[in-house]
């Protein structure tokens, strides 16, 4: 306490902790360069006011969800360069060469992808094509609580600065994504990395569990009329299913996370090797979150496959009941197996062989799923676009590392490749070739939706080779080092091993990806610029099946002028081919009826609240007392001034949607 | 051709839009009440991990004074039961019970958070804090957190009587009354558990 006093304005904040490792400089060039450059643009087009007015406060979900998938982008090519670094370091850190970084950056490197990954790509992808899509698939105008939802997007922008900053001032965790104690303890980690990791995870997880409950409430409140559960397209389903594990499981990481803190500031006996502590407890509690997060992850990725196949297929998703059961099995499975994640803990044989026989159970959901998915483009239609491609690609390599998962759930096997070079190769298959192709798929499958145009097929299929090329060269020879009994984590090994051609083949596979990312970019500017050719002119680029495509592209900002009523699984479709589907029809009126509608005014309490939550970590992170306290009120204080605001909403009259309506439909030429 | 769905009167979608608010709300509270189980339910576990780890310092049985805990625990029990009573003059519109139901509930929620911090206070002095086990991490974090929620519960509540008085019982504040009487029987029902697993089986030195 008496050092804290003595530091009472800047806490253990010093002009040293600003590094000066090239890389890391070159790192923070980059990062701060960036964004300055986009400030100095936005300033010489005096386009700050828009930017605040028309994105930084908005409630729309469309536009929040455009500003996760922004963020994780720019996460995902943070996060690729730190695999990068891995593998350059890998490929070359052999016998008396000890490559390009130091072993102590190397172990920032490494945790600092798997964190940035996990947190802000993978669940900043998810969010994001969540909020674009699934009010509009349900029929609705919004979520059930804008505020909130903006509240968290902002709390994920904190949390995300909060890992970003650390490069710039102090260092990030050197203990991995998961900071397992002891090593994580004040003891043996007395510098600030490990406390960025804690409260950016903490600050970043309270949005996700505020989503969590955001998108449950509106998928169980804000279904259009006549869509009943079973009447849901399978999206909303498997977000239904993600979110369940979202309420479950996050108050467990919160817990944890502050466990942690408290063990690392106020000198609690949690986790401590002495003391009466426990670190077990840790690996535990962390996993009980951990492996549901998994599942929180793909089964969004599996709704939206269930989407594309059915779209691109031009047929009904084959098995919706069969489909249903396996997500709800899916989520109350997945919090039962997080031992295997340590079954050389020393669990004994009884417990390491539940959760092995549980591990293996919970494929045969998964299984049922790739199944259906394979029955539905079976006597499909079948129509190879972009997002069909990234389906395949997963098919592909989701089955390999499954394959190679179910191995692992075996206890004596696991015994054998645990911490292995096999694991990681494993659940870089799942989570790459399941989480991230899925919301690949799903961004281009749905962003004609947004953007009112579709993006450049070609440049798509060469960014799809380049990753699935790339992808399976990179991560392939990692099951093989694996089983040569090759760790995770290693910044040098010795020449005997013979490990190193396949380092090398390893790190060209992650230069293909590297390509395959450029690619996208690539697509992305080129389809701006091509834009009108590619314009989406009826508001159903694909031939779809749900509401999304009942509307034009992009959508109005009230999504429906009319909230639409609903009497089968695709609505649309039924409309549009009523003698495929007889009596399936969406029961709309001759005479469209006009009504006032009400949405959340703007508001900029959500970056307000997330900006002193931010403060706060940063105050936690450094022991400045007095930024802790100042950041904790204003939270509390701007949460009370948003509860007592009585009007926040608007209404647009019945007469103004009829113009607006009109006017869009005659631009889009939509035949209603 | 007659329209299929008759237009309803400005007021009654008023009022229906309002009564979906306020369920959407009301349900979007519990699913959050869920999450806090789920919080402490971790605690709770994290408790039974450590509450042998005694590491030399002192287990349940010496440190804790039942009748003491009694005394708190009947003060948040009767809190309970004027909140109850809060609700009750709710429903019946009477603005000026509900503050003064809502006033007692907040003096016997103080009074309990008096009583736990001074049992805390005491527990440091006698070189009894966090820092000497396990087993007083896990109680501290358990209990404290438990307390921490009976804060927020009370600044909650002292916006919400502030409010009250100023602009009566509209919708809005309504509503928000009655998830704060969610929350606070919550933390009754959660300070039940603690009474029990930790207070009561710590006390026979189970």
């Amino acid at each position: 306490m008496i050092s804290y006093f003595a530091n009472f304005w800047i806490g253990k904040l010093s002009i040293h902790q600003v590094p000066t490792n090239p890389i890391t400089v070159g790192g923070i060039i980059i990062m701060v360069g960036l964004p300055l450059l986009i400030a100095a643009f936005l300033t010489y087009k005096k386009k700050w006011r828009w930017l605040y007015r028309e994105w930084l406060t908005t409630m729309d979900a469309k536009k929040i969800g455009i500003m996760y998938i922004i963020v994780a982008f720019l996460m995902l090519l943070r996060g690729g360069s730190d695999a990068a670094l891995i593998r350059v370091q890998q490929a070359t850190s052999v016998g008396s060469s000890h490559g390009i970084i130091s072993s102590s950056t190397f172990q920032q490197v490494f945790s600092a992808h798997g964190t940035i990954m996990i947190f802000f790509v993978a669940m900043g992808f998810m969010f994001g094509i969540i909020n674009l899509i699934l009010p509009v698939m349900l029929g609705s105008r919004d979520v059930a609580f804008p505020f909130m939802n903006s509240v968290s997007f902002w709390l994920f922008f904190g949390g995300m600065i909060l890992v970003n900053l650390s490069l710039i001032i102090g260092q990030f965790s050197n203990a991995g994504w998961l900071a397992y104690p002891p090593l994580s303890e004040l003891r043996y980690n007395p510098g600030v990395g490990i406390d960025y990791w804690i409260w950016s995870l903490q600050i970043a997880g309270i949005g996700s569990l505020m989503s969590g409950i955001n998108f449950i409430v509106t998928i169980l409140k804000h279904r259009c009329q006549g869509m009943t559960l079973m009447r849901m397209p399978m999206f909303a389903w498997s977000v239904l299913g993600s979110m369940s594990l979202v309420v479950f499981a996050f108050p467990i990481l919160t817990v944890t996370l502050a466990l942690l803190a408290l063990d690392r500031t106020i000198g609690t006996h949690f986790f401590t090797a002495g003391g009466g502590g426990n670190m077990m407890m840790y690996v535990n509690l962390i996993w009980a979150w951990g492996h549901p997060e998994v599942y929180i992850l793909v089964l969004p990725a599996f709704g939206i496959f269930s989407e594309v196949v059915s779209t691109f297929s031009q047929k009904r998703l084959f098995g919706y009941t069969s489909m249903v059961l396996a997500i709800w099995a899916i989520v109350l499975l997945s919090f039962t197996v997080w031992l295997h994640h340590f079954f050389t803990m020393g669990a004994g044989s009884n417990v390491n062989a539940f959760f092995g026989i549980m591990t293996m159970i919970i494929a045969v959901p998964t299984g049922v799923k790739l199944f259906n998915w394979i029955f539905t483009m079976y006597q499909g239609r079948i129509r190879l676009k972009n997002p069909m491609y990234w389906f395949l690609g997963f098919v592909v390599i989701f089955t390999i590392g499954g394959m190679a998962g179910v191995l692992m759930a075996i206890p004596p096997v696991d015994f054998q490749l645990h911490n292995s070079l096999f694991l990681v190769a494993h659940f870089h298959m799942m989570i790459v070739g399941g989480v991230l192709f899925g919301f690949f798929s799903g961004l281009l499958y749905w962003l004609p939706k947004i953007l009112g145009f579709r993006l450049n097929e070609r440049l798509g299929r060469y960014a799809f080779w380049c990753w699935i090329v790339g992808f399976l060269m990179a991560f392939v020879p990692l099951y093989i080092l694996g089983m040569m009994g090759a760790t995770r984590r290693l910044d040098h090994y010795q020449t005997s091993t013979g490990w190193h051609p396949l380092f090398v083949v390893a790190g060209i596979g992650v230069i293909i990806i590297a390509a395959g990312v450029a690619f996208q970019i690539l697509q992305i500017i080129y389809s701006l610029i091509t834009r009108h050719k590619l314009k989406d002119t009826t508001g159903d680029p694909w031939n779809g099946r749900t509401l999304e495509w009942s509307i034009p592209s992009p959508m109005p900002f009230y999504n429906f002028a009319i909230l639409p009523t609903v009497n089968s699984r695709d609505p649309w479709w039924a409309k549009k081919y009523p003698k495929e589907e007889p009596g399936l029809q969406i029961t709309n009126k001759e005479q469209p009826i006009y009504q006032d509608i009400v949405l959340p005014k703007n508001s900029s309490m959500g970056m307000l609240i997330a900006g002193f939550a931010f403060l706060f970590g940063f105050g936690a992170v450094w022991h400045i007392i007095w930024l802790v306290i100042a950041g904790l009120i204003g939270v509390i204080v701007s949460i009370i001034i948003r509860s007592t605001k009585e009007d926040t909403d608007y209404i647009i009259p019945a007469k103004e949607v009829e113009r607006l309506d009109k006017q869009y439909r005659l631009e889009q030429g939509v035949q209603s | 051709m007659e329209p299929i769905i008759a237009i309803p009167s400005a007021k009654s979608l008023k009022r229906q839009e309002k009564e979906e608010k306020n369920n959407k709300m009301l349900f979007g509270f519990w699913v959050y009440i869920m999450t806090d189980c789920v919080l402490f339910a971790s605690l709770f576990a994290t408790y039974a991990v450590l509450h042998n780890n005694v590491y030399n310092g002192p287990g349940g049985a010496q440190i804790f004074k039942l009748p003491y805990v009694l005394g708190e625990t009947l003060l948040l029990l009767t809190s309970s039961f004027s909140c109850g009573l809060a609700t009750i003059s709710l429903q019946n519109r009477s603005k000026r019970k509900v503050i003064s139901y809502f006033i007692l509930t907040f003096i016997l929620g103080l009074g309990f958070i008096v009583m736990e911090l001074n049992e805390f206070h005491n527990l440091v002095l006698a070189h009894e804090s966090w820092r000497r086990s396990g087993f007083l991490s896990a109680y501290f974090t358990l209990v404290g957190t438990h307390g921490l929620h009976v804060i927020v519960g009370l600044i909650w509540m002292a916006v919400m009587i502030t409010r009250v008085s100023i602009s009566g019982l509209t919708n809005n504040i309504v509503r928000r009354l009655k998830m704060l009487a969610i929350f606070w029987h919550f933390l009754d029902v959660i300070w039940i558990f603690i009474f029990t697993i930790v207070y009561l089986l710590g006390a026979l030195h189970l």
